[in-house]
């Protein structure tokens, strides 16, 4: 059975509901600590949402610091399937895995909304289970959901197919109502909203969520 | 390690050399014959030390002095029946509720009032830091909050200040805790001006032989203060630090309020839940309010022995703060625990993983005392029980307030009601657009409702709904409500009033009540006649905890709420807040995947009306909006109704009749409506003139009285005559109104809503306002 690792970092929030997510998705969740430089020699990692470190400063930015970070950067690196979710999405902006940054939503509240997305690129590793163009319904809950990125960087994420998913009626500002983006090798994904609540019915709208987590069941076989 | 301060600290031994010496007790708020007990307890004066810590335990606050003597109802009406499923009763942070299959629930609900209103954002962010360490120190998982908010008139100047610091105050921080908030109320009135109510609900989980207490047992056993750093914040006010500031380099003036760090908490939950899964927690004490005087004098006078402090170990922010400063300050995000000595260098190892903070300050006597000392400068010796447990309990005198018989004789009944379908109509769109009854989503929407995964329902459903074992799908539903109008109008039927909607509420989705808490927010305990409504109001909610056998387990009392008496004085109408007993009632649903929802997601389903619909107007939102009134009595209260109309509604919905149900209550039968139209945007085709002869009312009764013990149920395909025969076996009145549909919702006789009108009306209201 794919390992698939969920970090918690101090401020974490949704690691749990990754692992559950993980879980009903057919794989194995492991959970990592930020204080540890290994990933246990799982097959894909997760980030996942919350405020860690209580974002005082910008988001993600303490915990790009983080020993696990090193670790995840060089497993990235070398084609490990990466889904940073929320806060995780932040991290991997600090990182430098992922272009562009996240400031406060246009309201200055935060949003917690079920949102419609686009699914822009069904070729990545988490997203390779939906239909190019698709629609499905995520849960948004942030306050600093807003995706910037300067022109060249943003033409560029258009021109090589990097923007993964599209809010369906922009919620919170982001530039071409981007949700979430891709790496040029399209192993790294990162997203602002929640797939990780939208994974069973009843407790979410829906189970739109679980394609993003069989999708990297799915890439892992075939590099296998 | 910090060095000891200059100057001679006022030890015991000097407090029994200088009898004579003045100590400023009025200035830190006892009354000049509540000294006069300390120095009897004594046997001598107080050091500064112990009369700081006499002087916050002892506050209407800590002690309960003005209402202790009326919530012994609460214990008193509780019957061996109703302790049932009750596992930990009044008396301990709070309660803990047998769900069964070995799980517990432990919920409370709590007011952070006065801070809310001179800082809107920390005040209401402290709130709900304070009930969720409440629940962490019952050795719970805290798994979701409610928040209960009142504010003054929508239209005043200030209420956006007040609201928009609230608001982000309560998201900021469970959002922040990861916390799903599954529901609440947000209501504004003018008696809130300068006086918004910011009470807080959280709930949490645990196994039964998980439960701790805060109660220091075991002499040898070390105590432990960990988390966040003693700072100045929070410190009773600058009369407090007057009285023992002797350096003139000090800052003199501190915030009252205390400032959050939602991180820091959120550190200490994982913290906690891992030293309890540990074994290595003996008793453990939250620090809230009066802090360190709190908790030691509470866990020392649960316990079997005493217990012996030594000051400087504490850890603090600020090294200039004096003994009184560092026992009295209410910084926040700090626990307390009792650990044994073999168990101390695991319960450092993992404190010390998540980074926590952690010093032992002292350990757990024989002696019967508590002893504190400052770098070995003896300057508390007291026995505990008379700090935490024995102060004093005033018999306030109340009276029925001479405006009440002149207010309940003007009945709404006598008021112009519209006729025609065309005024009819004009009115709803008025009420549905009012800021009580109008959609709430603005500020729900700014709270995180699905972290953790298990949430089944939250606001605007009739209650929030929790799993608790991810197996079975065994949860709970919890609802709150309180109507200042109808308490203001009677306070023993508007207390009674507010269980009952709670216990409704849910019932509707399909849960068993089992257990309650309260919120009692009134104004002076000096003015007979703010007194006389918590009395009355304390035992109507006791007294119909009784008639339907759901126990009291914890709950909070906020007084003083009566800033305009400053201005229209005291025994005027409006001198305190309308008076406003929130009642929360947690339930248990054996699958929550069964709860029903509010609203309607298909059409072609039956419609139904249970319950009996009165003339009742008075304290309506109706009566309120259109003309302007509050007079005349509440809405009958028959808790017999109530309960029957529960077992339909629960049998409803394990029996998988119920498509949606959705209580009647502010707005009535128009709200309800509404609310099932506009979740899904399915509308109906109904005729309501059965309901009119049947209860013999006219059209504006139908829709705008808000009599109780009724509810909108819609039923599953072909299981309509189910719910007829399930409503009858229980004499429960029932009427079928039509079918739901994917037009407008047509009422017959040419009223007729359009799905956008309603919309519009409902949901635009708080946006235009604050967004």
């Amino acid at each position: 059975m794919a390992r698939i690792g969920v970090v918690t970092f101090p401020g974490s929030l949704d690691d749990r509901d990754a692992a559950r997510a993980v879980r009903l998705a057919g794989a194995e969740p492991v959970r990592l600590w930020h204080a540890e430089d290994s990933l246990a020699g799982v097959d894909a990692v997760v980030l996942p949402g919350g405020f860690s470190y209580g974002d005082y400063l910008r988001a993600g930015a303490i915990s790009r610091f983080a020993p696990i970070m090193g670790s995840v950067v060089d497993a990235a690196n070398a084609g490990v399937p990466v889904l940073g979710i929320c806060n995780g999405f932040q991290i991997l902006c600090e990182s430098h895995l992922l272009a562009g940054a996240m400031v406060k939503n246009t309201q200055l509240t935060f949003l917690c909304t079920d949102q419609v997305l686009r699914v822009e690129n069904a070729q990545t590793a988490w997203s390779n289970q939906f239909a190019q163009g698709q629609e499905i319904l995520i849960p948004l809950k942030n306050q600093d959901g807003q995706f910037i990125a300067d022109e060249p960087t943003l033409d560029e994420l258009e021109g090589e197919g990097r923007v993964v998913f599209r809010y369906v009626g922009n919620p919170n500002g982001s530039r071409r109502d981007i949700a979430g983006i891709t790496n040029a090798r399209g192993n790294v994904v990162g997203l602002m909203p929640h797939p990780e609540h939208a994974v069973e019915d009843g407790f979410g709208p829906g189970t739109d969520g679980l394609g993003f987590f069989r999708s990297a069941l799915t890439a892992l076989l075939a590099s296998a | 390690m910090t060095t000891a301060p200059a100057g001679t600290p006022d030890t015991v031994e000097n407090a029994t050399a200088t009898p004579g010496a003045e100590l400023p007790y009025a200035e830190l708020g006892l009354k000049e014959d509540e000294y006069a007990r300390i120095v009897d307890i004594l046997g001598r004066r107080p050091t500064a030390a112990e009369l700081a810590m006499y002087s916050v335990m002892w506050s209407e606050h800590c002690s309960y002095k003005s209402s202790k003597r009326h919530l012994g109802q609460f214990g008193d009406k509780t019957t061996e029946e109703m302790r049932e499923h009750l596992l930990v009763g009044i008396g301990q942070n709070a309660g803990v509720v047998d769900i069964g299959d070995g799980w517990a629930v432990t919920f409370k609900v709590e007011s952070h009032n006065h801070p809310s209103y001179v800082e809107p954002y920390q005040g209401a962010a402290t709130g709900v830091g304070g009930i969720v360490r409440d629940i962490i120190s019952m050795g719970a998982r805290p798994v979701a909050v409610m928040d209960q908010l009142r504010f003054g008139a929508i239209d005043h100047p200030d209420t956006a200040r007040v609201v928009h610091g609230v608001v982000s105050g309560v998201g900021g921080y469970g959002n922040s805790l990861g916390l799903p908030n599954i529901g609440g109320e947000t209501e504004f009135d003018a008696s809130y001006q300068r006086n918004p109510l910011v009470n807080a609900l959280c709930v949490g989980v645990l196994r039964h032989e998980d439960i701790h207490l805060a109660n220091a047992e075991g002499a040898g056993n070390k105590v432990v203060l960990f988390g966040a750093r003693t700072g100045g914040d929070g410190i009773g006010g600058a009369s407090i630090l007057a009285s023992e500031t002797f350096d003139e380099d000090k800052p003199s003036k501190r915030p009252s309020v205390q400032v959050g760090d939602p991180f820091m908490e959120k550190v200490l939950i994982e913290c906690c839940l891992e030293l309890f899964a540990a074994r290595v927690v003996e008793g453990i004490q939250d620090l809230g309010a009066a802090g360190i005087s709190c908790a030691t004098s509470e866990l020392a006078s649960n316990g079997d022995g005493g217990m012996h402090v030594d000051l400087e170990n504490v850890l603090l922010r600020d090294p200039t703060l004096t003994a009184g400063e560092i026992l009295m300050s209410e910084s926040q995000e700090r626990m307390m625990a009792v650990v044994a000595p073999d168990k101390l260098e695991e319960f450092l190892a993992i404190t010390g993983r998540w980074d926590v903070e952690t010093s032992v300050i002292g350990e757990v006597t024989g002696t019967g005392r508590l002893t504190i000392d400052h770098y070995g400068q003896r300057i508390v010796d007291v026995d505990p029980k008379t700090v935490a447990h024995e102060g004093p309990v005033y018999d306030r005198p109340y009276a029925k307030p001479a405006w009440q018989d002149a207010l309940n004789a003007d009945d709404a009944a006598r008021l112009p009601r519209p006729a025609s379908p065309e005024d009819v109509r004009t009115q709803a769109l008025t009420v549905l657009a009012s800021p009580n009854l109008a959609s709430k989503s603005w500020i729900t929407d700014q709270y995180d409702r699905y972290v953790q995964g298990n949430t089944a329902m939250s606001q605007p459903d009739d209650a929030g709904v929790i799993r608790v074992d991810e197996t079975s799908g065994l949860g709970v539903a919890i609802a709150t409500d309180a109507n200042g109008r109808f308490t203001k109008l009677d306070p023993y039927t508007g207390a009674r009033q507010a269980l009952a909607e709670a216990y409704r509420n849910v019932a509707t989705v399909g849960a068993r009540p089992l257990a309650v808490t309260d919120c009692l927010n009134f104004g002076s305990p000096e003015d007979p006649d703010a007194m006389w409504q918590l009395v009355q109001a304390i035992t109507g909610l006791a007294d119909a905890c009784a008639e339907l056998g759901v126990p009291v387990t914890g709950g909070n009392v906020s007084l003083y709420n009566s800033t305009l008496a400053g201005e229209v004085g005291k025994g005027h109408i409006d001198a305190s807040i309308n008076p406003t007993p929130v009642v929360g009632v947690l339930g248990v649903l054996d699958d929550v995947t069964h709860a029903t929802p509010s609203g309607w997601s298909e059409s072609g389903r039956e419609v139904f009306l249970l319950g009996t619909t009165r003339t009742e107007f008075s304290g309506s939102v109706w009566a309120g909006v259109i003309h302007e009134h509050l007079g005349g009595r509440p809405p009958v209260v028959d808790l017999d109704a109530e309960r029957s109309l529960a077992r339909v509604l629960i049998d409803a919905a394990s029996g998988g009749v119920a498509h949606a149900a959705h209580d009647l209550a502010a707005g009535g039968l128009l709200q309800s409506l509404t609310d099932a139209v506009l979740r899904h945007g399915v509308g109906a085709d109904l005729d309501l003139t059965g309901l009119l002869e049947r209860d013999g009312i006219d059209l504006a009764t139908v829709l705008f009285a808000e009599s109780g013990a009724r509810a909108l149920v819609a039923a599953n395909p072909d299981r309509g005559n189910d719910l007829v025969a399930l409503a009858e076996s229980h004499s429960v009145p029932v009427l079928r109104l039509g079918t739901t549909s994917d037009g407008d919702l047509d009422l017959g006789g040419g009223l007729t809503f359009t799905v956008a009108e309603l919309r519009e009306a409902h949901e635009g209201v708080l946006p235009a306002r604050f967004a």
